[in-house]
């Protein structure tokens, strides 16, 4: 690891200030997935900015959904009663990823700012263009079968890696920051992520300093209806190959009120939108499910070795929905 | 405490490091630190083949550097200052920014239970508490551990009464090289207390109601355990072991001759935890 300064701010606004000025400082939270790219020299900081110190950690209700602090740790997160109760599908997706050790150490807004698994941008000797700018993509005719099946570009393949952003996809969350000025601004959680275009180098529209202080979920009727399914390849502790948020408000058997949003499949959080639109106002059967999953799926652009993404996908919107109706975890 | 000294001294040396002590001869001289500290780890059941290990350590520590070494070592970087209570004392260190607490723990205050697997936090061998949770330590920076309070595996027993998880590994043999067993235990230790708070996991079945005080079935363990890697494939038996902790329960050992299944069968439904 390179030598770095570590400085512990005290308020919002220094390490806000600190990191805008140093455009090679960086803010340190969990640290479970810098300090990891700083040993592999993917992220090479020359300041890290210790924020855990901040009162950022709150949890609390507000306006009848709930105020997530941004350095509350996920294990707390998950574990809420607001959260667990209003907001299961947030709590089920936080313990699909990771350990219990790093749910400890992870914080909400580290979470969300985790940057992608993809092995050839954590392989210093193979090119990259989210590592390193134009130097161009391995993965592209690499092993690319845990990468992107919708929304990537010539220039990445990468896909986002969290699961708890998956379910704040589907809930319509939103992201409050803070920058250097003390400026701040709410950004809706689907346009917080950002595809690869011609700049796989920024994961996020986040400017340079800005600090995320919370995440707010708005009060929905999804609570007795939802469910996160996450497909890997071995049962617990793995990255996903594709994962599902489902959420579901139903007038009898009639669903008025439906939210998908996909893990795995792309440099984002993937809102099912095209399966939400079908199934609005329909009957909550599996023919139906599998209808719009299938019209969601047909626009999948899969690469070499991901293909069967596609048809996993589909299953997993019709599980992930089947189970959110059986209200199986509620 | 005199006959443990008496063993050291009989350890045989080979050829190589009769030479080396020849060329070193200062390292024929313990010190009076290390004299007391190779007693008590034998006292502690460190066996010769440890203590062999720990001699050539120290050889390789005193191994002079070249002056134009490329891994010559310079003086701390970035120094901070950072005051912790380890195993509930106090300790004031001064470190290079980058220091983890894995390497704190090992190197700087020769704590070596805590374990460097992978370094990448994707092993567990590293899990320490932290203010009570389990954490990697190979991902913390010692910095970030001002004013907290860290226990590892030499903090868990009381005097010479092992932690019930340390006392169930051993009786339910699980581990085979040891190498993962320091973190597997601290990790089992703070999932006692997690269960204890009623805190979920991916295969809890009811995560809208919180409750506290719950019941692990073996599947849930399995999960919450997920974070701790063991290569040897001991994972049956360290199943076992937390689950007899957890339930009070007395659990069967799966290396038995699979008979009578009516035996099993019963234990089965007196556990009520799939543990057959």
């Amino acid at each position: 690891m390179r030598p770095f300064k570590y400085e512990r701010a005290t308020d919002a606004a220094a390490a806000t200030k600190a990191v805008s000025a140093n455009s090679s400082a960086k803010f340190l939270a969990g640290g479970t997935n810098i300090l990891d790219l700083m040993k592999e020299d993917v992220e090479r900081p020359t300041a890290l900015i210790d924020i855990t110190r901040l009162s950022l950690s709150q949890i609390r209700s507000a306006n009848g959904g709930v105020s997530l602090g941004a350095l509350a740790k996920n294990t707390d997160t998950a574990n809420h009663p607001l959260v667990r109760q209003n907001f299961p599908l947030l709590s089920m997706a936080i313990l699909a990823g990771a350990s219990g050790q790093i749910r400890n150490m992870a914080t909400n807004g580290g979470n969300l700012l985790q940057r992608t698994r993809c092995p050839y941008f954590y392989d210093v000797a193979m090119p990259c263009n989210k590592r390193e700018p134009n130097s161009g993509c391995a993965a592209m005719e690499g092993l690319n079968r845990m990468h992107a099946i919708f929304g990537w570009s010539e220039k990445c393949i990468a896909v986002y890696p969290s699961d708890m952003a998956v379910a704040l996809a589907a809930l319509d969350a939103t992201v409050k920051v803070q920058d250097a000025n003390g400026k701040e601004r709410t950004i809706n959680f689907g346009d917080f992520h950002r595809l690869p275009e011609n700049s796989p180098e920024k994961d996020t529209n986040l400017t340079n300093g800005e600090l995320i202080t919370s995440i707010e979920i708005p009060k929905n009727n999804f609570a007795g209806k939802s469910y996160y399914l996450k497909v890997r390849d071995r049962a617990s502790y793995a990255f996903a190959l594709v994962s599902v948020a489902a959420a579901l408000e139903t007038n009898g058997n009639k669903i008025k009120n439906v939210r998908i949003a996909m893990g795995g499949v792309a440099h984002k959080p993937w809102r099912a939108m095209e399966a939400e639109k079908m199934l609005v106002g329909k009957e909550a059967t599996e023919a139906n499910f599998k209808m719009a999953a299938e019209a969601e799926m047909k626009n999948a652009k899969p690469l070499e070795h991901n293909k069967f993404k596609v048809e996993l996908g589909k299953r997993a919107i019709v599980r992930a929905l089947s189970m959110a109706m059986n209200g199986d975890k509620a | 405490m005199a006959e443990e000294f008496k063993c050291l001294d009989e350890i045989q040396l080979t050829e190589d490091e009769q030479a080396l002590l020849n060329e070193m001869p200062e390292l024929g001289e313990l010190g009076e630190a290390r004299r007391k500290f190779l007693g008590q780890a034998a006292a502690m059941g460190l066996g010769a083949f440890a203590i062999n290990l720990l001699q050539q350590q120290e050889v390789f520590a005193r191994w002079e550097t070249p002056e134009d070494a490329l891994f010559a070592p310079v003086a701390e970087e970035n120094a901070v200052a950072v005051k912790l209570k380890i195993n509930g004392v106090e300790k004031s260190l001064s470190l290079d920014s980058r220091m983890t607490l894995l390497d704190a723990l090992r190197e700087k205050l020769a704590l070596t239970g805590s374990k460097k697997g992978c370094d990448h936090g994707q092993c567990g061998a590293c899990t320490v508490i932290v203010d009570g949770r389990r954490v990697l330590s190979c991902l913390t920076l010692t910095a970030q551990c001002e004013g907290k309070s860290v226990t590892t595996i030499e903090g868990l027993a009381d005097g010479n009464e092992l932690h019930p998880i340390q006392a169930s590994f051993i009786k339910h043999d699980g581990f085979q090289c040891g190498y993962c067993t320091p973190g597997q235990i601290c990790s089992a230790v703070a999932l006692m207390s997690e269960a204890k708070n009623g805190e979920a996991s991916y295969v809890s079945t009811n995560i809208r109601t919180n409750a506290k005080n719950i019941k692990l079935s073996d599947d849930e363990i399995r999960e919450r355990m997920s974070g701790n890697l063991c290569r040897c494939g001991a994972y049956p038996n360290i199943v076992k072991a937390i689950q007899e902790v957890h339930s009070g329960k007395e659990q069967a050992q799966t290396w038995n001759f699979h008979k009578p299944e009516e035996n099993l069968a019963e234990n089965k439904e007196e556990t009520n935890n799939e543990t057959v």
